[in-house]
């Protein structure tokens, strides 16, 4: 029997009440991540993609958001059924976190060092001059130089991908076997893009980390990914291997997706091929496919249920299209 | 050749950066755009690319004469535009449009689209009578792709595509024949910003408009435009047509920029060996010496330090600063 996964997220549904109706963000998502894989989840903005990971770590506002159905096994354990206080220890121990913003997900009144620290103290329980030894450590790790004068400095002296650089630091500073990224680099430059992600790689590859990373850039999903799940409104489009993604998409989103964006390493296209059209309301979804607006195959039985994520394709792929295997037959 | 309808000639804008509210003391200068020399040609597109804090949108703004440079010229048809005297730069500015980055901050939102797309036109009193001003907005709504009845829609009751293509009817208005867009589509996510770049290549069409177009996103910039200068701390390192910066670049920064972009395909990045450039951009404050990209280049001697590389033309219309360059 093959190993349990790292992670296992079982139907997972959060919703936010809003004063336009109860908007389903996250709508019955089911992946699993495996020890020391990146897992990368890639939609556009309002498919529910960092809704879903902020849900694996219950940081959902409530009001007016709620995990309302659903499990999230970790390492052997249902997140969604612990204590607050025992989710604490979870959150920076065994999972780290690295948001978008480092400029306003680390505090400005505290130094980095005190930053770091404080993590270790409390997962740790560590003593001072073990937090001073491991957070040198760590500085060093992330590629940040000078770390005893770095430690003292605070998040303004330090320009963006530095502090991206810190947030990585605290994220690996008690040993995690996730981390949860979301949209690490969709802040900053290009190259600095590259140094960080290029960072992010090598250390969880060298720590057998497992990497969940959240992004709409196609590119980055191509570089860094081994599994891919596509998102859209709220639910799990397509999944694979990214390879099996990017050469034999199954659902017409995923083809749409890729189809749109101008490349670099292929010859100028007269004109984009874009999906046309506007993503769905999701305080209005019916029971249909909720694609099927902007679909250019969609045909009657997507307007009366919705499709299930099945397998079709390559080993571990699946689509969640009435039409896929045609359709996929017919790129072939 | 012709002259070009946008020639800019050794632009320089320096902000000052100071310090008190009554006694001003001047510490330094920030050279947000140091000595830059470019032309647009009518019907052209040029692509502006580079990092945050390049001077791209600078440049930008003083085209637009949001900024009045501290140095250098701008011609648009052979005038200069900073002696322009008041009357003149609003003439000037129903030729020379611009469409903004974010399209949540860049419309009012006490004002219906009706209003925002009609006030220029008041402004300009190019549409005094009304009625015909409420034709011309629906007319120029349909043009951006979008339905008529829009025009008594609030932004907020918009999408983020949906209000870009209001933000360009905006600019539409007054019949520019120049548009500078900055950063026009980076908002957008990826779906919606091919619709958007169509969008703009069918108004140029159309419209025979000319685009600077100013972009962090290499991809969208050589799909859409003829042209490229790379930017780096207020310079231009590169210029030149789009197929020779893509296929052939000659500067180290150029060429470390394209390395970075990763391209959706895993089986072309799995064989890529990505070296990422190391450090970061200083600070345009207090700018390296030499060549500005000096303490980041992987080919740079020591000559780099001491002298500043002059544009040279190494093929035709192919324009470098490095004086590394064979």
């Amino acid at each position: 029997m093959a190993p349990l996964p790292l992670l296992e997220v079982k139907n997972l549904c959060t919703e936010f009440r809003t004063g336009a109706g109860v908007v389903h963000a996250v709508d019955g998502i089911s992946y699993t991540v495996e020890q020391g894989e990146t897992v990368a989840i890639v939609g556009e903005s309002g498919s529910g993609k960092s809704v879903g990971a902020l849900s694996l770590l219950r940081l959902i506002p409530d009001p007016p958001g709620r995990i309302t159905a659903g499990e999230v096994i970790f390492a052997g354990r249902n997140l969604l059924a612990l204590s607050e206080d025992e989710m604490r220890q979870v959150r920076g121990g065994d999972i780290g976190m690295v948001f978008q913003e480092p400029m306003t997900s680390l505090n400005p009144v505290l130094t980095i060092g005190r930053q770091i620290t404080e993590t270790l103290e409390q997962h740790r329980g560590a003593d001072r001059a073990e937090c001073d030894r491991r957070a040198n450590e760590l500085l060093r790790l992330v590629g940040i130089a000078d770390a005893p004068r770095r430690l003292k400095q605070y998040p303004h002296q330090l320009s963006g991908g530095m502090r991206q650089r810190v947030m990585i630091a605290i994220a690996l500073a008690c040993d995690p076997k996730l981390i949860i990224a979301d949209e690490p680099t969709t802040a900053l430059d290009v190259t600095i893009q590259a140094q960080i992600l290029e960072l992010m790689q090598r250390l969880t590859h060298q720590l057998g980390v497992a990497l969940i990373i959240i992004t709409h850039n196609l590119g980055v999903v191509a570089r860094y990914a081994d599994r891919v799940n596509v998102m859209y409104a709220g639910r799990i489009i397509e999944t694979g291997r990214s390879a099996d993604i990017y050469h034999t998409p199954h659902h017409p989103y995923t083809m749409a997706l890729l189809r749109s964006v101008p490349r670099l390493d292929r010859p100028r296209q007269a004109r984009l091929d874009p999906i046309e059209g506007q993503p769905p309301d999701l305080t209005r979804l019916d029971q249909g496919c909720s694609f099927r607006a902007r679909c250019r195959f969609a045909v009657d039985q997507c307007a009366a249920a919705r499709p299930p994520l099945v397998p079709v394709g390559a080993a571990g792929q699946s689509a969640a299209c009435w039409r896929s295997a045609e359709l996929a037959a017919e790129a072939a | 050749m012709s002259t070009p309808l946008l020639e800019v000639r050794g632009l320089r804008m320096h902000f000052p950066i100071t310090e008190g509210i009554i006694a001003r003391r001047q510490l330094g200068e920030v050279k947000a755009v140091d000595g830059v020399d470019l032309t647009i040609a009518k019907g052209e597109t040029l692509g502006l690319v580079g990092e945050s804090g390049c001077g791209k949108t600078t440049m930008g703004r003083c085209i637009l004469r949001l900024e009045t440079p501290t140095g250098g010229e701008i011609r648009y048809n052979g005038v200069d535009i900073a002696t322009l005297g008041r009357r003149d730069l609003m003439a000037l500015r129903r030729r020379i449009q611009v469409i903004f980055q974010d399209p949540y901050s860049s419309l009012n939102p006490r004002m219906k689209v009706a209003a925002i797309l009609g006030e220029p036109m008041k402004v300009h009193g190019i549409v005094p009578d009304a009625r015909k001003r409420a034709d011309r907005v629906r007319e120029l709504l349909s043009l951006c792709g979008l339905n008529p009845s829009f025009a008594d829609r609030y932004p907020h009751e918009m999408s983020g595509g949906q209000r870009q293509r209001v933000g360009i009817a905006r600019a539409l208005a007054l019949e520019p024949e120049f548009i500078v867009c900055d950063e026009a589509v980076s908002a957008l996510d990826v779906s919606i910003q091919a619709q958007i770049i169509n969008l703009l290549e069918d108004l140029r069409e159309k419209l025979n408009l000319t685009y600077l177009f100013i972009a962090h996103d290499l991809s969208v910039v050589r799909h859409l435009c003829q042209r490229v200068a790379v930017m780096y701390l207020g310079r231009v390192v590169e210029l030149a047509s789009c197929d020779e910066v893509f296929e052939n670049p000659l500067h180290p920064y150029t060429k470390a920029l394209l390395a970075a972009v990763p391209v959706p395909d895993p089986t072309v990045e799995a064989g890529r060996v990505v070296q990422p450039l190391s450090g970061e951009v200083p600070s345009p404050i207090n700018p390296p010496s030499g060549c500005v990209f000096h303490p980041r280049c992987p080919i740079a001697v020591d000559a780099c330090k001491r002298e500043r590389p002059e544009p040279r033309e190494h093929r035709p219309g192919h324009w470098a600063a490095c004086s590394q360059i064979a």
